[in-house]
């Protein structure tokens, strides 16, 4: 049979970020408030961690909320309206629905309905995740510009007594406006995943657990008849953040150190050729190690958002970088490799122009 | 392939350069939690140093086990054997 001639999207050569925003929300838990939950101390949390403060939202104010904050920001630096959208995509792990996505209540708030608007699962890889996904509409034709949002709650899912991961978290949320460029200002994602580590790092239990958990608990009178069957640690019914920290870190540095590598030569580019590295905000520890992995020579200045701002996720490398931008602004037009990482276990990596 | 006594002084080199502590307080019967005040981060870095160095694979799994700078050493000498 002949197939009809069709028309498919026209592709373009380069895109960039135009316009990157953030926001913060105003509660800041500090390493002696954590103290009251777990016993440790401010010493132990910084030496171990590198973190002193996480920035942790209101019980009033949702995903949705510190997303929009961070993309009026981004649209704003950019010049676009978001009417311009082409595509809304939202990464994130803490909208508390399964659907309606944040997404589409975010491109309706910013007036950029009926712009194709989705969210994506790829917890802290889920910007770079989102950057490659931005970058290939807009090079493909599909979109003239997207707006990438990293947007968490994450004090939603923790639990302050557990040990291995809540006390490291905070919230807020990151986002870029993604478009048309003369020069190449995205490198192709190295981005993966490993799923045999499915089990290191996520929420504790399933949505269907919380749902015969309940009814038992309803049964029995109390849920303290019942919670007990998950073990001391996790007595309460809620599902939480939870990690096997050590194997993270071996993965996150080692592994991660190669993939940022392959990142690297996939952009043609030299450590030295770098103005700045954005790694997720994990562990100041991480941090360091990559770094030490990576051999960055000393004129790369590296983003260590996570001493104030706490894992944050998603949201860890675009809020880095606003801060690395307002610290530094020369480094505007400078190129920044980013890598995120985590539970799923994902990955992703890109280098980037700064905005 | 490394006799015990090479692989203690490789691995205190390794635990020196990753705390600090004298490669001489790292002994066969000491703990890394208990004595040397190793935490489960460092022990990891310390881990995939000694895989690198002496050739031999370390599983998360089995870090757990590894509760004094002996259980290392036998385990490392097995894996290379």
């Amino acid at each position: 049979m002949t197939t009809p001639a069709m028309l498919q999207s026209p592709l373009r050569e380069h895109s960039r970020i135009l316009g990157l925003g953030a926001y913060r929300p105003d509660v800041i838990v500090t390493n002696d408030d954590v103290c009251q939950w777990i016993e440790s101390s401010d010493e132990w949390i910084r030496q171990r961690t590198g973190i002193v403060t996480r920035h942790r939202a209101k019980a009033d104010v949702s995903v949705i909320d510190m997303a929009e904050g961070a993309a009026r920001e981004a649209l704003k630096q950019a010049g676009i309206e978001a009417s311009q959208l082409g595509a809304v995509i939202v990464s994130t792990v803490t909208h508390p629905y399964a659907t309606p996505s944040a997404a589409a209540a975010l491109a309706d708030r910013l007036g950029a309905t009926p712009a194709p608007a989705f969210d994506i699962s790829a917890a802290c890889a889920g910007y770079c995740y989102g950057i490659a996904q931005g970058d290939a509409l807009v090079r493909s034709g599909t979109a003239e510009y997207v707006l990438v949002v990293g947007a968490e709650k994450l004090s939603d899912f923790i639990d302050n007594t557990e040990r291995s991961m809540s006390f490291l978290l905070g919230d807020g949320a990151g986002a870029v406006v993604i478009g048309p460029s003369d020069i190449p200002g995205i490198s192709p994602s190295v981005w993966g995943s490993d799923g045999s580590k499915w089990d290191v790092i996520g929420m504790s239990r399933s949505l269907l657990d919380v749902r015969s958990l309940s009814l038992d608990a309803e049964a029995a009178g109390s849920l303290a008849a019942v919670a007990g069957e998950f073990g001391d640690s996790e007595q309460k019914l809620w599902p939480t953040m939870r990690q096997d920290g050590p194997s993270v870190f071996r993965w996150a540095v080692w592994e991660m150190a190669k993939t940022a590598k392959r990142a690297l030569e996939a952009a043609g580019l030299q450590p030295e050729d770098l103005a700045a590295f954005v790694p997720h905000q994990a562990n100041m520890r991480i941090i360091d190690e990559m770094v030490k992995q990576l051999k960055l020579p000393e004129s790369v200045v590296v983003a260590r958002d996570i001493a104030e701002a706490g894992n944050t996720s998603a949201a860890s490398i675009p809020l880095a970088t606003h801060r690395l931008l307002q610290e530094n602004p020369q480094l505007s037009g400078g190129l920044a490799l980013q890598i995120g990482f985590g539970a799923g276990l994902v990955f992703g990596a890109q280098v980037i122009v700064l905005p | 392939m490394a006799s015990n006594e090479e692989i203690l002084a490789g691995l205190a080199e390794i635990v020196n350069e990753e705390t600090g502590l004298a490669p001489e307080a790292v002994e066969l019967d000491k703990s890394f939690t208990d004595d040397l005040d190793i935490d489960s981060i460092s022990m990891m870095t310390i881990v995939v140093n000694a895989e690198e160095k002496f050739g031999v694979r370390i599983p998360d799994e089995e870090v757990k086990n590894l509760k004094t700078v002996g259980d290392a050493v036998d385990y490392i000498a097995k894996a290379q054997a």
